[in-house]
């Protein structure tokens, strides 16, 4: 046994549900969703906090699950794409990824779908820049990003417009 | 899904060709439910592999001693050749070049030489960081930008295509230009790394999942690898997060190693690559050196043209040989050359061996024939459309001299003039490029360029055997279809296109038709979803499966209701039988009461081709997919930075089994050439290590480098020429090179400061900091003159 061995007992909720979960100190977010929790639609890339695969939201913010390890995350509320049932601008975002024709291989899909339901969370109406921007830091090989950015724009227009109090 | 109650008196049936249609896995992928192979439940007492990889270039292996690695937590066992029991060998093209795991000698930085099985990943990585190897350097070449293509190494034979005399032509040329282009790799990145999870069965059988293009290429070198009949090995895949080639025959060596120790130790064992060990130990897009030579004359006509395409192998043959190939088989791109002498030389390196990628060589071959329409545009001095149109093979219909390609095919079903004269209508070309003229004159250091660049691309597999599919479609009982072919999904649709292709067949509305997994325990022998040619053999297979069992209904019908076969009808969910109808679903459960056999195998051959390597002659392609783009960019000459305003593209799908999808494969193809010969350059420094392994170094376009206006139309008039699939064509490598008309236009730009008196010669990728250095010697040589 290595000194990581030795686990913690973390709680948090995820996409609604409380758990708890014991991690060692090197254990990402990404692995105990993964790994303990069987919530496999987060998805690892890179694992390397660059492509974006995996983000999720902690507490409405976007991160990436590869970079965060889970100790940190205790007491937090954490959404992932599995969580559309408990989150309207995730369900919504979902939806349009899926009218415009957004997903081609899906592997980016949940990462692209989190930090466009981020985006979205803070800011209703974005203009066509910010979105390129904000999307900027998840990496799609399939797409070409034209009906990515499009999803967006098409969920965007379905959300109440009112700008996030935060 | 499967609460659908079909619409009896529908006047089409949902889901059926020719229209456009979701993504068959959308709802799935937006939900996280979506299964790739790393997320399928685990099965208990799972083991994980960690690769150990060469440190050196090009050596030999002194003392391996992994004493260390089998002591460290966790780990169950090291293996390494010794393990391996059948061939130490993944080579795709019957060389023996490709072991597994090293035996003797390393010829690339990062080759396998041994792999630790281990309880988690984490264990299985961190033992093998603990080996001791002792190396005998040796010699290395890393790069082929300095090999002589006559005279040194070469991985396999080289092709030459000749038509009449290149150097006479040549010679008796009113002009006369030659050069030389650097043209660089492209790693494939696709999102989901090289994966397999094999599990073992009884005896000598192995299950192995497997994100891979090609099951029966995968299963045959398994069973290689392990020494056991094909028929002991299955592999299965569902999806891919992605190919683009690169899971066509780097998925093997994943397999096989998961296999082998699966085997051993009568555990399922999953292999998954880091996306550092993807980068650094899997094959790429091949890097080229391109030298030409072209005698025209004073209008820019092109009457001969000489090319070499040196292209870095890497250590070993895998598909080098075939790539080597469609380069020349796409050396002259969309033009008539009157003369041609063209030659490959699949160079040997010290790097990984390279291997297919969207296009398989045909990019590089375009990029070869577009920069010499460019020079020669430059040395008569006129815009290269225009050279470009002056060059182009006859149109369709033409009973003209000018149609017969450097291998001596006929193209016959030329439509690129009009797709160009199309396009460059829409795009106000003259307007915008008098625009830009304007511009650059005002403007002392931002420049604009522009380039409307075709594309022909020829569809078949040049290995004729490969041009065959299978396909497997049961009906059953209760009228639902389950369907089944060789074809592999990898986000490109295919299972989605087939299956409209069987709704069709059968009018039946689309969620009646099950797409399932491939797997080669249902389907064997079937070639790699490869080479565009996915939707063109396993939807014609599919056909040909639904119409044997439409057929047997048919029959059936008109025997028990007395009527003749004609008057059996397939409408929309149900069947006109005589005078009455009846749901599809009833015909079938009567078919099956009275013992009809409601399964068939469906088979498909590519007809018409046929081609002599020796010889260089040949139909090599059934028929050809045309598009063009046209790209503005604007380029900072003081940085180099540059941004691409603007894109239209217009393509050539035939008569689009889905436009939707296809649509989607043309955007990501354009932005994925794009990438190829702009941002992503593949670095491998002076010791041969690749320092381009990773994301934060490795820079594929993001959404923020998108053009800022892209438009993107089919030719909604195109149908194909051949009897292909509903008269569709193959869409997924040919929009890839509608990307080098950013490269072009870069060039464009970057001639502006020279005032477009001279060739730029800007090679690939060209990066801010090419750009740069040509906007420099650009200047230079005008203040020279
Ligand atoms: S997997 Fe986390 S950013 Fe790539
Ligand atoms: S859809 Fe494949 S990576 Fe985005």
């Amino acid at each position: 046994m290595t000194i990581n061995a030795r686990t913690t007992l973390t709680s948090f909720v995820v996409n609604g549900d409380p758990q708890e979960v014991s991690v060692t100190g090197a254990q990402t977010l990404l692995n105990v969703l993964r790994e303990d929790l069987h919530l496999t639609g987060t998805k690892c890339g890179c694992n390397q906090g660059i492509c974006g695969a995996c983000t999720v939201l902690c507490d409405g913010m976007p991160i990436r699950a590869c970079l965060a390890l889970a100790m940190v995350v205790d007491g937090r509320d954490i959404l992932t794409v599995e969580g559309g049932k408990t989150d309207p601008v995730l369900s919504v975002v979902q939806q349009a990824f899926v009218e415009t024709g957004a997903v081609q291989c899906g592997f980016c899909t949940s990462g692209m779908i989190m930090s466009a339901t981020a985006l979205l969370m803070r800011k209703p109406s974005p203009d066509r820049q910010e979105i390129r921007e904000e999307l900027s830091g998840n990496l799609c090989r399939c797409t070409g990003y034209a009906k990515i950015l499009d999803a967006v724009a098409l969920a965007a227009s379905r959300l109440p417009i009112q700008e996030s109090a935060t | 899904m499967t609460t659908h109650t079909p619409n009896l008196k529908a006047v089409k049936i949902a889901g059926g060709v020719a229209t456009n249609q979701r993504h068959d896995s959308a709802h799935k992928h937006v939900t996280g439910t979506a299964v790739y192979i790393d997320d399928m439940p685990e099965p208990a007492g799972l083991l994980h592999v960690g690769l150990g990889l060469s440190n050196v270039t090009h050596g030999t292996l002194k003392k391996v001693d992994l004493s260390a690695v089998r002591a460290a937590p966790g780990v169950v066992d090291v293996l390494t050749y010794a393990d391996v029991p059948g061939e130490n060998d993944v080579s795709p093209s019957g060389m023996h070049d490709d072991p597994v795991f090293a035996e003797g000698k390393v010829q690339f930085h990062g080759q396998p030489i041994f792999a630790v099985v281990a309880r988690t990943r984490e264990e299985a990585r961190r033992a093998a960081r603990l080996a001791k190897i002792e190396y005998g350097e040796l010699p290395a070449v890393t790069s082929i930008w300095d090999l002589d293509p006559e005279k040194d190494k070469q991985v396999t034979t080289p092709l030459t295509l000749t038509r009449g005399d290149a150097a006479a032509a040549i010679a008796a040329a009113p002009r006369r230009l030659k050069g030389r282009m650097k043209l660089g790799g492209q790693d494939h990145f696709y999102l989901e790394g090289q994966v397999s999870l094999a599990v073992p069965g009884e005896d000598d059988e192995v299950l192995v999942y497997c994100s891979t293009q090609g099951p029966s290429e995968t299963q045959h070198l398994v069973s290689h690898v392990l020494g056991v009949p094909s028929h002991a090995v299955t592999v299965e895949v569902r999806r891919m997060g992605g190919g683009f080639g690169g899971k066509e025959t780097q998925a093997n060596q994943c397999a096989a190693i998961a296999a082998i120790a699966a085997k051993k130790h009568g555990r399922a064992v999953k292999v998954r690559l880091d996306r550092d060990e993807d980068m650094t130990a899997t094959g790429k897009r091949h890097d080229f050196a391109i030298d030409y030579e072209v005698g025209f004359d004073e209008e820019g006509r092109i009457l001969g043209v000489d090319f070499m395409f040196a292209l870095n192998a890497g250590f070993s043959a895998d598909l080098s040989g075939p790539v080597g190939d469609r380069a020349l088989f796409h050396c002259d791109n969309a033009y008539f050359y009157p003369a041609v002498h063209a030659k490959s030389a699949p160079l040997y390196t010290n790097t990984v061996s390279n291997t297919a990628f969207r296009g398989f060589g045909g990019p590089q071959g375009m990029v070869g024939a577009e920069r010499v329409i460019e020079e020669v545009a430059f040395a008569v001095g006129k815009d290269p459309l225009e050279i470009r149109k002056l060059n182009f093979y006859d149109a369709i219909g033409v009973a003209g001299e000018r149609n017969l390609t450097p291998y001596h095919q006929k193209v016959e079903d030329n439509i690129i003039h009009r797709i160009v004269a199309e396009l460059e209508e829409s795009v106000s070309y003259a307007r915008r490029r008098r625009e830009i003229a304007a511009f650059n004159a005002n403007s002392r250091f931002v420049k604009r360029g522009i380039a409307l660049t075709p594309v022909k691309f020829g569809i078949s597999f040049t290995k004729t055997e490969s041009n065959q599919a299978g396909a497997l479609v049961h009906v059953y009982a209760d009228g639902s279809v389950h369907m089944n072919h060789g074809g592999t999904e990898m986000g490109q649709g295919l299972h989605l296109k087939v299956a409209q292709v069987v709704a069709e067949e059968f009018q039946i509305d689309l969620d009646r038709v099950k797409i399932t997994a491939t797997t080669t325990a249902k389907v064997p022998n079937t070639a790699p979803t490869a080479a565009s040619s996915g939707a063109d053999l396993n939807g014609m297979a599919a056909q040909d499966a639904a119409r044997q069992i439409r057929k047997r209904l048919t029959d059936f019908a008109a025997e028990k209701y007395q009527v003749p076969v004609d008057q059996v009808v397939f409408l929309p969910n149900r069947v006109r039988v005589g005078n009455q109808e009846i749901s599809f679903d009833a015909l079938v459960k009567q078919a099956y009461l009275n013992r009809i056999q409601l399964s068939a195998a469906g088979f498909y051959k590519t007809p018409k081709i046929h081609w002599d390597r020796s010889k260089g002659r040949g139909h090599a392609f059934y028929y050809y997919a045309y598009g063009a783009a046209c790209s503005e960019v604007s380029i900072d000459t003081l940085t180099g930075e540059y941004v691409v305003e603007r894109a239209d593209i217009l393509h050539d799908v035939g008569r689009s089994l889905n436009p939707a999808i296809d649509l989607g494969q043309i955007e990501g193809g354009f932005i994925q050439g794009m990438g190829w010969l702009t941002t992503e350059e593949l670095w491998w420094d002076g010791k041969g290590r690749l320092r381009t392994h990773a994301p934060s170094t490795y820079k594929i376009p993001l959404a923020s480098d998108r053009p800022k206006i892209f438009n993107v139309a089919l030719t909604d008039w195109s149908e194909a020429y051949e009897p292909t699939i509903h008269r569709s064509k193959a869409v997924g490598e040919p929009p890839l090179p509608l990307g080098i008309s950013v490269l072009q236009a870069l060039s464009d730009a970057v001639a502006s400061v020279a005032d477009h008196k001279i060739s730029p010669r800007l090679d690939a990728p060209a990066t801010p900091e090419r750009v740069l250095m040509a906007v420099e010697r650009l200047k230079a040589q005008a203040a020279k003159a």
